[in-house]
């Protein structure tokens, strides 16, 4: 296939756009398709795509994005560490102003806490090795995306006999957390766009259970707003045909059985374990536990911390928003209280927070177009 | 020689200090001004005069295509140049950290004469100072600069009206990218350097050619997005530009996708926007791409009297999306 120049993209998605709004004339509710993913959230609010849709077909952000639905205690747990003397945290740059139950990382490291920002968890080898007399504990959040890096960390450091690296791991899956959102019964969605970087690893198998299941269609979507306009449109259809298929519209880099390699270096050093969902609560194995055969590489095996159960914060409906149950405008702290230089829910933290992308991109604020 | 140190010595007033003066300063800045070793310098203006100052404090101090002491130059140039002045005169302060290389303040202070020679400005009074190691990052400079503003002239966001045209003056993010991926160890091709320039050259033909335009600003710190926020602001109008409109290299765009950043926000050093009367904006298109730092000049968007206060930016796709301004440090992003 040519590419195709700007004015003919512009022209397709207009016929997209067109297709889906004719086909959804008939629905006899708002139809509702579930992004589960930040950086898809992110892109659509960035092309602009929610204004260009037709008024009873909606957009909702579901769990995807990795430090939103890291809970409280997960980061109480990472503060009280990084406030030992003998300790150098490793994170990813989003963890830092992160909200705990009482206060982040980033006021810890103007504490005086050793906390460095890393690319990849790999990095963090070499900041053991220059400091072998301090532990280095790597924030291994993040899902089966991050996992298999995660893991390659802790074997390369298995390797070269480092013993100085751990890991402070709150890795999740994305499979049963839709599996609990289809359970609840709050949650309302006509059909999900289904993440593409997670399916590069794990494949569009793992997401079959949704049709058998829950009859519920999905589709494996890339990040370009033409690709994101296709799946609606691939949504939409099935909709209106009463289908409940997987389909995958980000073929060129996502198979039916995903990465054997990223899977294969996630299943030696992780498995599956129940895991905390901020705002969801505990899913049935949803998360990743260091093997027992890992157990060395592992904190709060090592030094383990008793911290209490974060609680939400009152007023914070971030709960809510991360099960697509509301819209960060019907928060009341969204954009009053709540804004992204004084977050105090953690979709307003990340970059891929949906609140943080409606009050980037102007939700509610913005007078142009409709 | 090549690895002689900058010590406490250099900066407490005595022989050191004027050795350093000497050797090292002297012979880059050389001028009548200068060389009168006075407590200030003493010059001549024209009339109304713009004055502004800066303080540069980048890392790392060398970096594809320039160094601290070129931005420190062409900053306060260009600062000048986008209130509609001629730059004229410029201050240098110096902030030394104890142990810095004097090789590496030799080749800071030619760049900056380079720089200087290049806009047509004298470096004509400075101080320097030295800092225990550990209280400073290597060098942190200080340049004011004043300037005489070109007669006929009058730049103020409160000029800016519905209908004029916003025109940038070349690709967007070369500056911030390079340092950005110097920092977090990322290879560029060489291609990507920083666009550090002094724009006087730029700016002067543009008002020479178009008097009326409205407002000159240089999209530095906060990039693009935050220097027309801040318009739309004063102006009570609305700023409504197109991403296909946008030039932003590849490679740019390949480090922002990397590191999460939207090249938007991203700081540049040697471009300018201009809001020009829509009836000026061909012939002062015309103008900037005779311009050797002008070249890729183009029409980004337009004022609007919808939406006071705001900019938008309509997508590639066909959408529309609010621009905001930025809230702060840039911080990488998770996966």
């Amino acid at each position: 296939m040519t590419a195709m120049t700007k004015e003919e993209e512009r022209e397709l998605a207009k016929r997209l756009v067109a297709e889906i709004g004719r086909m959804a004339e008939g629905a006899d509710h708002k139809l509702r398709f579930m992004e589960v993913c930040g950086t898809h959230t992110v892109a659509i609010f960035r092309a602009g795509l929610r204004q260009m849709l037709p008024e009873n077909v909606e957009l909702v952000s579901g769990p995807g994005c990795p430090v939103c639905v890291t809970p409280d205690d997960y980061m109480d747990k990472a503060i009280a560490y990084a406030k030992r003397s003998d300790t150098i945290i490793t994170t990813f740059g989003d963890m830092l102003k992160v909200p705990g139950s009482k206060s982040s990382l980033m006021e810890a490291k103007a504490e005086g806490a050793d906390i460095r920002i890393v690319y990849s968890p790999l990095d963090s080898i070499q900041v053991a090795k220059d400091n072998p007399e301090k532990k280095v504990i790597f924030l291994a959040v993040g899902f089966e995306t991050t996992a298999p890096t995660a893991a390659a960390t802790v074997l390369a450091a298995k390797q070269q006999g480092i013993v100085n690296l751990y890991m402070l791991s709150a890795q999740k899956l994305v499979p049963p957390a839709l599996r609990a959102l289809l359970d609840d019964p709050d949650v309302r969605v006509d059909g999900f766009i289904l993440p593409g970087h997670v399916s590069v690893i794990t494949g569009t198998e793992v997401f079959q259970f949704l049709t058998e299941e829950y009859h519920m269609p999905g589709v494996v979507t890339g990040f370009e707003p033409l690709q994101i306009l296709r799946s609606l449109y691939r949504l939409m259809k099935q909709v209106t045909e009463g289908a409940a298929r997987i389909e995958n519209e980000y073929g060129s880099v996502v198979h039916a059985g995903g990465s054997p390699a990223a899977k294969h270096a996630t299943d030696l050093v992780y498995e599956p374990a129940d895991a905390a969902w901020r705002g969801i609560g505990a899913i049935p194995l949803s998360g990743l536990r260091m093997r027992e055969a890992f157990k060395d590489y592992d904190i709060e095996r090592l030094l383990p911390l008793d911290v209490p159960m974060g609680k939400n914060k009152p007023g914070c409906r971030c709960g809510e928003v991360l099960r697509g149950i509301v819209t960060p405008k019907e928060c009341p702290l969204f954009g009053k209280a709540c804004v992204p230089t004084h977050a105090i829910g953690p979709c307003m933290v990340s970059v891929e927070g949906v609140c943080a992308a409606w009050y980037k991109y102007g939700q509610g604020r913005f007078s142009y177009g409709r | 020689m090549a690895d002689e140190r900058i010590t406490m010595a250099h900066g407490a007033g005595g022989k050191l200090s004027q050795e350093l003066m000497q050797e090292v300063i002297l012979p880059e800045f050389s001028n009548p001004y200068l060389n009168e070793l006075h407590d200030g310098a003493t010059v001549a203006m024209s009339g109304k005069v713009a004055f502004t100052t800066d303080s540069y404090v980048v890392q790392p101090l060398f970096f594809n295509g320039g160094n601290i002491g070129k931005l420190a130059i062409c900053g306060t140039v260009n600062d000048l140049s986008m209130t509609g002045a001629v730059p004229r005169y410029i201050s240098v302060g110096m902030i030394l950290e104890e142990g810095f290389l004097i090789e590496d303040l030799r080749r800071i202070a030619h760049t900056m004469r380079e720089m200087a020679e290049e806009a047509g400005v004298a470096i004509v009074t400075g101080d320097t100072k030295v800092v225990e190691r550990g209280k400073a990052d290597g060098i942190f400079i200080n340049t004011a600069g004043i300037g005489d503003i070109i007669p006929g002239t009058s730049i103020s966001p409160h000029h800016v009206k519905p209908g004029m045209k916003v025109l940038l003056s070349g690709f967007i993010g070369d500056h911030a990218a390079t340092v950005l991926a110097g920092r977090h160890g990322l290879e560029l091709p060489d291609t990507i350097k920083t666009d550090c320039a002094p724009l006087n050259s730029l700016t002067r033909a543009m008002l020479e050619a178009a008097p009326d335009i409205a407002v000159l600003r240089d999209p530095t710190r906060g990039g693009v997005a935050a220097v027309l926020n801040e318009i739309a602001e004063a102006s009570h109008c609305g700023v409504l530009i197109d991403e296909d409109a946008l030039p932003i290299r590849e490679e740019v765009r390949g480090v922002c996708d990397i590191l999460g950043f939207d090249p938007l926000y991203l700081a540049n050093e040697g471009k300018c926007i201009a809001f020009v009367p829509a009836e000026e904006a061909d012939e002062v298109l015309a103008v900037m791409r005779e311009n050797p730092y002008g070249k890729d000049a183009c029409l980004i968007g337009e004022v609007t009297a919808e939406a006071p206060g705001q900019v938008g930016l309509r997508t590639a796709i066909g959408g529309i999306r609010i621009v905001d301004m930025p809230l702060g440090n840039l911080v990488p992003r998770i996966c």
